[in-house]
């Protein structure tokens, strides 16, 4: 691999998908030649990526243009930094494990459709690793739509009066938000700055300080990056994740745990960084206000979680929240929030992935999605739940877990720049996320269950093992342990990601 | 023979399909007249693809008419925006009649079909020539040969409806020809010339230059422009009735409805957009910007008229359960980007107005085909009869599902390039009202097609429906070519916005027919 210069490592990336997409049409009548073309180029993309990782993290900047084919004047680039090659990375990653929990789950529960689940599935991570590698906003905003579109048919998958009602708030928000807001605020930079090129510190800086555009301005300017990046799910535009969760559970997984929401907050992360440049937004105070709206959405999605009994809801809202995090890493804009908005994407994904495999393990071993009928559920499914709770762990920011990292350095950042009420809302958030996830494994293990003498699995007084298929079972255990290993690789990926923030200085 | 070929390649694509039509109707067999004209319109293709090639390497093309040279003889001026548009109107053209047999017996009594064909190809015959010719009065002429023959198509039409929606058109179709006809009559009596270019070289001579006071640069005026401004607001609203734009549109959602769906294809796809063409020449050509937008308010009535255009038929778009005036009303909020891009008389405007006189062209050419395959197996334009056809007909719902999205305007789709065209161009002058405004009214778009799409997959399936199979082969190919190209002309637009593009440099700088 050593003779593959980076830039044709970009080509392969993005070219495996699409290669995978068409391999899964192709073989399509036959579930096990087709399942095994996904998951050969998945794991083959995961070694690419991790090639690709080794000349970016070692400071390599490789690019790729297609020039404007597409638009005059606009061109189609890709450009791999640190935080994109993260994203990427934690993405292709996760697309390995996902794709054998994926069959364990959709045979397990005999769903329909699997090729195009399984087609639609690949056309989003093409969209997620082009976004990540994107060199412009253009370019950016261009993935960012296919994926919205090309999701669409795996949340409506069991096309159902349900299925329709979650499709038509996910494709209706995300539309609107990014049409309404996220395009116009692409055009507005671009009639400003004259460039949509993510550059290190910034395109706006020349622009204030030549007076296109005023601090006012800027901050509205934000606003409508940080609404309009309506999968970054800030609320009030946050009704679609909750939608989403009709998707089968291997959807809700990797791609509104991963993908799809990471796609938004990472875009965020990125315009705050490569357009606004942090010491901008420090200077003209243009993230306040989102501050306050990051804030607030991290408090009350957690609120909205306790409500919810539903497994998959209580998770969404949880993302909601967790999410703001990251959005609020952008809005406080030092070095150290931007940092831990970045490994946030990281350690968030991992945990939360176990989350939902954990749902859809459960639901696919027990047939129970909601929390209350879990009770004592434990003691027959002991690996999903152990591995539930580590992730847990991971998710409220304790360590072992990956998340204590992030949070900190969230933390550290909302201290530097002088908002030390955030620190506040860090706290509370995380005791409210104590509230809302560790009740679920606790009850599961110590509680009884509801009909003791009925239940089959209570023979002689002992418990009898019956986890979901072992297909759903191997993934979730892996990337629980991949949220403790993260909390002792922090120190690399915070290495990793340093010259985002230096670069601008 | 190829030198030859090349001298007359300006007027063969008009000749040829308007000396088969006779012949369709003096042999009267359905049959021969069904391969002639789709001969003459795959000739007729080919050959204004080989026009934009020659433009593209030679530049204009002037060709007289019987060798008379102009302002005296008729002069046929091919330019990149004419080239660019004919290739389009002939493609579509040929597409449209490859696609129609099976849904043109359904709809169409067998003995009328040879006059079917024969007015298919005088209505092509009328759009080439609108976009060919260099005369003014040439332009009223081939108007009102594809005028004609339109009312006559629609009237063909299934329903006792047809004919008088044919009507409705004739009355306000006659209206906007005659406006077009008293404007150029006050030019040729102002100018003694029926030549574009002429008329714009003599009306030179009555313009004032910019008086300046107290070092403040007044607008331009002409001098006796009385005439001058009665001509042009003759001409504008004559053709402002024929693009209908809203609100002089009151006669396309009928005809549109009630017309046969090959019909209505070819008609969606191509007419309206000659005649926003014939707009454009007659602003940039003749009169100038300076004078429509400069001296008069055109640009804000446009756009104020377009955008009222764009929300109303929008809305109204929404409400309606027939799926082919669903598309009509549509059609009229479309024409309205068009005009949007005019209006702001910029590179970047022009480029997207007429791109998306392109990637419109397309899109709606492409969903009133998959409107022609479900009325074929489900004998109905009614969104009731259509619920959970998806699953019987799965690549005709999957063909709505993918032009609904170039409608909506999802990147990946030309449609993305016309809305980002626009929106940036509006950005640059400063035009953020318009540019928000724009966005949010795109949006009813995603309502109006994403209805239907809910309607084909997430409904329990009607009577209809569970009865229905996939629509022919023949047809579903055709169709899918077009959807094809709204993708393809998505990604790769050399062809498209690039073309556009030199066509708006070349009317910026002046350029008469």
């Amino acid at each position: 691999m050593s003779n593959v210069t980076p830039e044709t490592l970009i080509q392969i990336c993005m070219g495996l998908p699409l290669v995978a997409l068409v391999l899964v049409v192709i073989t399509g009548k036959i579930a096990n030649l087709r399942e095994a073309c996904t998951i050969t180029i998945s794991s083959v993309l995961f070694f690419v990526t991790c090639q690709l990782a080794g000349h970016v993290f070692s400071g390599a900047r490789p690019e790729w243009s297609l020039g404007d084919v597409m638009m005059p004047g606009f061109e189609i680039a890709f450009q791999v930094e640190p935080l994109g090659m993260l994203f990427a990375l934690v993405a292709s990653g996760l697309w390995v494990l996902t794709t054998i929990y994926a069959i364990g789950y959709m045979r397990g529960h005999h769903e329909i459709n699997q090729t195009r689940f399984f087609a639609c599935f690949a056309i989003a991570i093409f969209a997620a690793l082009a976004a990540a590698f994107s060199a412009n906003l253009f370019t950016l905003f261009v993935m960012y739509e296919v994926m919205t579109v090309s999701t669409y048919p795996l949340v409506t998958h069991h096309g159902d009066e349900k299925a329709r009602n979650g499709g038509r708030v996910y494709l209706g928000i995300l539309l609107s938000t990014s049409v309404a807001f996220f395009m116009l605020a692409i055009a507005w930079t671009w009639s400003v700055a004259g460039t949509l090129d993510f550059t290190p510190g910034g395109v706006l800086a020349e622009a204030f300080s030549e007076g296109k555009i005023n601090a006012v301005q800027l901050a509205i300017l934000f606003c409508l990056f940080a609404f309009g990046i309506g999968k970054a799910a800030l609320m009030p535009f946050h009704r679609w994740l909750p939608a989403a969760m009709v998707a089968p559970t291997p959807v809700s997984a990797l791609l509104h745990a991963v993908a799809v929401v990471k796609v938004g907050v990472f875009s965020v992360l990125k315009v705050a960084i490569y357009i606004f440049g942090i010491d901008l937004i420090a200077d003209t105070h243009a993230g306040d206000w989102i501050c306050y709206v990051a804030a607030a959405s991290i408090l009350l999605a957690s609120l909205v979680a306790m409500t919810k009994d539903n497994l998959k809801a209580r998770l969404a809202y949880s993302t909601i929240s967790q999410l703001a995090y990251i959005t609020l890493g952008a809005a406080i804009a030092t070095e150290a929030s931007m940092l831990g908005g970045g490994m946030h994407i990281a350690m968030h994904a991992v945990g939360k992935i176990t989350l939902f495999f954990c749902a859809g393990a459960i639901y696919v071993g027990a047939h129970k999605t909601n929390i209350s009928d879990m009770r004592g559920l434990g003691r027959t499914m002991p690996f999903t739940f152990g591995a539930f709770l580590i992730a847990t762990i991971s998710i409220i920011g304790l360590p072992p877990g990956g998340g204590a990292w992030s949070k900190y350095f969230l933390a550290l950042g909302a201290v530097d720049s002088g908002k030390a009420w955030l620190m506040g809302t860090l706290m509370v958030s995380s005791l409210l996320n104590i509230a809302y996830l560790v009740p679920i494994p606790i009850l599961a293990f110590m509680a009884p269950t509801k009909n003791e003498t009925d239940d089959e699995s209570h023979v002689d007084g002992g418990w009898k093992i019956k986890e979901g298929p072992l297909l759903c079972v191997v993934p979730l255990c892996i990337t629980a342990i991949g949220s403790v290993v993260l909390f002792f690789f922090a120190n690399q990926i915070y290495q990793w990601l340093i010259p985002i923030v230096q670069s601008g200085h | 023979m190829i030198e030859y070929l090349h001298f007359h390649l300006p007027v063969l694509p008009i000749v040829i399909p308007l000396m088969i039509a006779p012949l369709c109707v003096l042999l009267g067999s359905r049959h021969v007249a069904n391969v002639l004209s789709l001969f003459a319109c795959w000739v007729t293709f080919g050959l204004s693809l080989l026009l934009v090639s020659r433009v593209c390497e030679l530049g204009e093309i002037s060709y007289f008419l019987g060798g008379w040279k102009p302002p005296y003889g008729i002069e046929y001026a091919i330019d990149p925006l004419n080239s660019f548009l004919m290739a389009m109107i002939a493609g579509m053209g040929a597409i449209v009649l490859t696609y129609s047999g099976p849904s043109l017996r359904d709809e169409v009594p067998k003995s009328k079909h040879y006059l079917f064909y024969s007015l298919y190809l005088l209505c092509m015959t009328g759009l080439m020539g609108m976009c060919a010719t260099g005369d003014l009065f040439n332009v009223f002429v081939f108007l009102e040969i594809s005028s004609l023959s339109t009312y006559a198509l629609i009237s063909l039409g299934k329903t006792r409806r047809a004919p008088l929606a044919a009507f409705q058109y004739l009355i306000m179709g006659t209206i906007g020809a005659t406006f077009l006809l008293i404007g150029i009559g006050l030019l040729y009596q102002m100018t003694g010339t029926l030549n574009m270019a002429d008329i714009g070289v003599q009306l030179e001579r009555y313009r004032v230059a910019a008086v300046i006071v107290d070092g403040i640069e007044g607008p331009p005026h002409w001098e006796g422009s009385r005439t001058m401004l009665v001509a042009f607001a003759f001409l504008t609203v004559g053709l402002c009735i024929k693009m209908a734009v809203f609100p002089l549109h009151t006669w396309l959602p009928n005809s549109y409805t009630y017309a046969p769906s090959v019909v209505t294809c070819f008609v969606a796809a191509t007419a309206t957009k000659v005649s926003v063409y014939a707009f454009i020449r007659v602003v940039f050509g003749i009169f100038t910007p300076e004078f429509a937008f400069e001296l008069l308010p055109l640009d804000t009535a446009l756009w104020s008229f377009s955008l009222v255009g764009i929300f109303v038929a929008s809305i109204a778009a929404i409400y309606q359960t027939n799926i082919k005036r669903r598309l009509a009303y549509s059609s009229i909020a479309q024409v309205g980007y068009m005009l949007l891009g005019i209006s702001m008389a910029n590179q970047d405007g022009l480029t997207a107005g007429i791109v998306h006189m392109f990637n419109h062209g397309l899109i709606k050419g492409a969903l009133f085909m998959v409107v022609g395959c479900f009325v074929l197996r489900l004998g109905s334009v009614q969104m009731d009869d259509w619920r959970g056809a998806g699953k019987t007909m799965p690549w005709t719902s999957l063909a709505w599902a993918i032009g609904g999205l170039g409608l909506i305007g999802v990147p990946v789709t030309c449609g993305f390039i016309s809305k980002w065209l626009l929106l940036t161009a509006a950005m640059e002058d400063e035009l953020y009202l318009v540019a928000a405004l724009m966005l949010i009214s795109s949006l009813l778009a995603v309502i109006y097609v994403w209805q239907v799409v809910e309607v084909l997959y997430f409904s329990p399936p009607s009577e209809k429906a569970k009865k229905a199979t996939e629509a022919p082969l023949i047809m579903l190919v055709t169709t899918y070519v077009v959807v094809a190209a709204t993708l393809v002309f998505g990604v790769w637009t050399t062809w498209s916005a690039g073309l556009a593009g030199d066509a708006a440099r070349f009317l910026l700088q002046g350029g008469a027919p």
